[in-house]
């Protein structure tokens, strides 16, 4: 188990919680990680702040990494100019990549954003994109250098949990690259199962954002996705789904 | 219609006295305001006749308590349950809408409540709207800021802290051209991460030259749905033209535009009506263009210079109110702006249900930002307002109530790419 290490990128993680960062009092940033545990944190470019009034980077305690993620973006082209600017800002190479064609549900072009993963990729970029659960973009993804797969468990902000889950077991089966679990987690519970089914990590924002009390959330999360992670490892047990199983085997008759 | 509205200056000539009054009294004097004027660019679109289809035919006074009950329980909003919503029948369901349309609220925007500020540069105007301080008829200090004035306010407004600007003029193309309005946004694009305009609807590549200025937002005021009413409270000049405004959203995606607000000025008409004209433009807009960001406003009448009798009539806060969390239910995803023609504690109580976005440290003045931010007189001129506010709050202020109530103020949230 000490050596179950989450790693994008070439860098190594301890923890398997992704901090969203948007939707919460930036005074509960320092807080929500320290609950969380979380290694990585995302930070919207767009909210990040070159004046000296709420600059949410001086909230992110050292040693966590930043995440840079490109909302706002409606093309790749956009993304391409966003994840620059990030790193022009000092947040580094990881960048996830974040492009709506739709202001109401918020859902990820795919398209968009396989080719502003080819590009960022090119420019040494660590690129976690966004996706909509798709195999076939999956594995263009991979193809084009990305460094993480993050599907959709449901719509973001929705508090849904896997509604994709069928879909996403399937890129944890066929894909080589860590599936990151993003939006739409709302419980501990949806996250712990997340987790059960293989997901490298979780991401979750609102989730936490909108809790009573975010401290505790945030250390209710944390403890989910590490027992989630622990069954995985080892490997869960016969699930009955229906009825009880006949105790004599069906293929008992055959004789060598 | 209400002669309250009417108000004759001493200031006017005989000829424009004679004129005005016989604008007011005398339809066949006036524009048809369905007709275009030349240089008015028409657009082919389907979604004024989807809008108007649902205002004409809603009969609010039919829906119930269980229809109300029934459209809080839908997973999702439907039109139909929206129009229950909106109906008297849900007035004693407010609490329960506030507490759904909080939660939508959350789901979307989580604590956080965006900052902004109104910049007027100009405050001449061609128009005749009887309600509007700003009519050409209304006796008033006239004025339009110069590039250096424009660059003054807007360096008094960006060393607040503010990091998102409205710049706005009053409806004259002559004393406020393109040009000069594209000026201001290149200004605003240094001192400002994010710059809205309400000005006069134009044509789409008049916003795609400003979108090129820097500008990113547009808002345009329909006032009234109801285009009947229109006509007797716009009396002259190019906002007259009821379908040309219609359509000014359209144009300004068109023109790339990133977003667009819309409003009725609550109070004009059937309040009922056109809150749902308003949201339904939302709505049939973000299916034709869904990659653009949408928001609402809800501006009730405010009393203008000159006349202190304007006022909402019978949009009072828990009509205000209902409409707010109506709009949220139906639309979880857009931004809903409370200006501050509505009272610190009415804005307050709103951003923790619906609202996301409101206006500080405001001036709807010209040239005024330094008195009023510094309390240093001035001996430059300054124009008037356009109506009078009710929430006087400076940036500082408003930042340390928002944070007081649990939220997160944003001052931007926006690249320009």
């Amino acid at each position: 188990m000490n050596n179950d290490k989450l790693i994008i990128g070439g860098r190594e993680f301890d923890s398997r919680f992704i901090l969203g960062s948007g939707k919460y009092s930036l005074n509960l940033i320092e807080a929500a990680v320290k609950d969380a545990g979380a290694e990585i944190i995302t930070l919207a470019v767009r909210r990040a702040n070159t004046k000296d009034r709420e600059n949410i980077l001086d909230y992110i305690p050292k040693g966590v990494t930043l995440l840079p993620n490109t909302s706002g973006a409606r093309n790749a082209e956009e993304a391409v100019r966003i994840a620059r600017l990030a790193r022009e800002l000092g947040c580094g190479d990881f960048v996830k990549v974040e492009i709506m064609r739709d202001s109401k549900y918020l859902l990820p072009d795919n398209q968009e954003t396989v080719k502003a993963t080819e590009i960022l990729a090119k420019e040494g970029f660590v690129v976690m994109p966004y996706m909509y659960p798709d195999l076939n973009i999956a594995r263009d993804l991979v193809n084009a250098g990305a460094a993480a797969v993050m599907p959709l468990a449901s719509p973001i902000g929705s508090n849904k949990g896997l509604a994709t889950k069928d879909f996403i077991q399937i890129l944890i089966d066929e894909i080589d690259l860590p599936i990151i679990v993003d939006a739409g987690i709302g419980k501990p519970s949806q996250a712990c199962e997340a987790m059960e089914m293989g997901a490298a990590a979780i991401m979750a924002n609102t989730a936490l954002a909108t809790a009573g009390n975010l401290p505790l959330m945030a250390q209710a999360f944390r403890q989910a996705i590490e027992a989630g992670r622990k069954a995985y490892l080892a490997g869960l047990g016969r699930v009955l789904t229906r009825g009880a199983s006949a105790s004599d085997p069906l293929t008992g008759f055959l004789r060598n | 219609m209400e002669n309250k509205f009417f108000v004759d200056s001493e200031f006017l000539s005989e000829a424009a006295l004679e004129r005005k009054h016989r604008l007011e009294t005398d339809p066949t004097f006036r524009k048809n305001h369905m007709e275009y004027m030349p240089g008015m660019e028409k657009i082919e679109s389907d979604v004024c006749d989807d809008v108007l289809a649902h205002m004409n035919s809603y009969d609010y006074s039919k829906y119930t308590a269980k229809d109300v009950k029934a459209a809080l329980e839908h997973e999702t909003c439907s039109i139909e349950d929206f129009k229950a919503l909106l109906s008297p029948a849900a007035e004693p369901f407010l609490e329960q809408m506030a507490q759904r349309a909080r939660l939508e609220t959350s789901k979307h925007f989580g604590n956080t409540v965006y900052l902004f500020t109104p910049l007027y540069i100009a405050n001449y105007c061609e128009n005749y709207c009887v309600y509007c301080g700003f009519n050409c008829y209304n006796h008033i200090n006239r004025m339009k800021l110069s590039t250096e004035q424009i660059e003054h306010e807007m360096k008094v407004i960006a060393d607040s802290g503010m990091e998102e600007i409205l710049i706005l003029t009053g409806e004259s193309r002559a004393k406020s051209d393109i040009q000069y309005i594209g000026e201001a946004c290149k200004t605003a694009r240094k001192y400002f991460r994010m710059v809205g305009l309400e000005i006069y609807p134009v044509n789409t590549d008049e916003y795609r030259y400003l979108h090129e200025c820097g500008a990113d937002y547009v808002t345009v005021f329909q006032e009234t749905y109801d285009a009947d009413r229109y006509e007797q409270l716009h009396l002259l000049g190019h906002k007259r033209i009821w379908p040309y405004r219609f359509d000014a959203q359209e144009r300004a995606l068109r023109g790339g535009m990133r977003g667009v607000a819309f409003s009725a000025l609550l109070g004009l008409a059937d309040f009922r009506k056109d809150a749902l004209a308003s949201a339904l433009h939302v709505y049939y807009l973000q299916r034709k263009y869904p990659h653009a960001e949408m928001s609402l406003s809800c501006p009730r009448l405010r009393p203008i210079i000159n006349n202190e009798n304007i006022n909402p009539l019978d949009v009072h806060e828990k009509q205000l109110c209902q409409v707010l969390c109506a709009y949220r239910i139906f639309l979880p995803f857009v931004g809903i702006t409370v200006s501050s023609r509505e009272s610190a504690e009415f804005r307050n109580g709103i951003v923790k249900i619906a609202a996301t976005k409101v206006s500080a440290g405001v001036s709807t003045g010209i040239g005024d930002h330094e008195s009023k931010y510094s309390g240093k007189e001035t001996e430059d001129t300054q124009g008037d307002e356009q109506f009078e506010i009710d929430d006087n709050r400076s940036l500082t202020k408003m930042y340390k109530d928002i944070s007081d109530e649990g939220l997160q103020p944003v001052l931007n949230d926006y690249l320009y790419v």
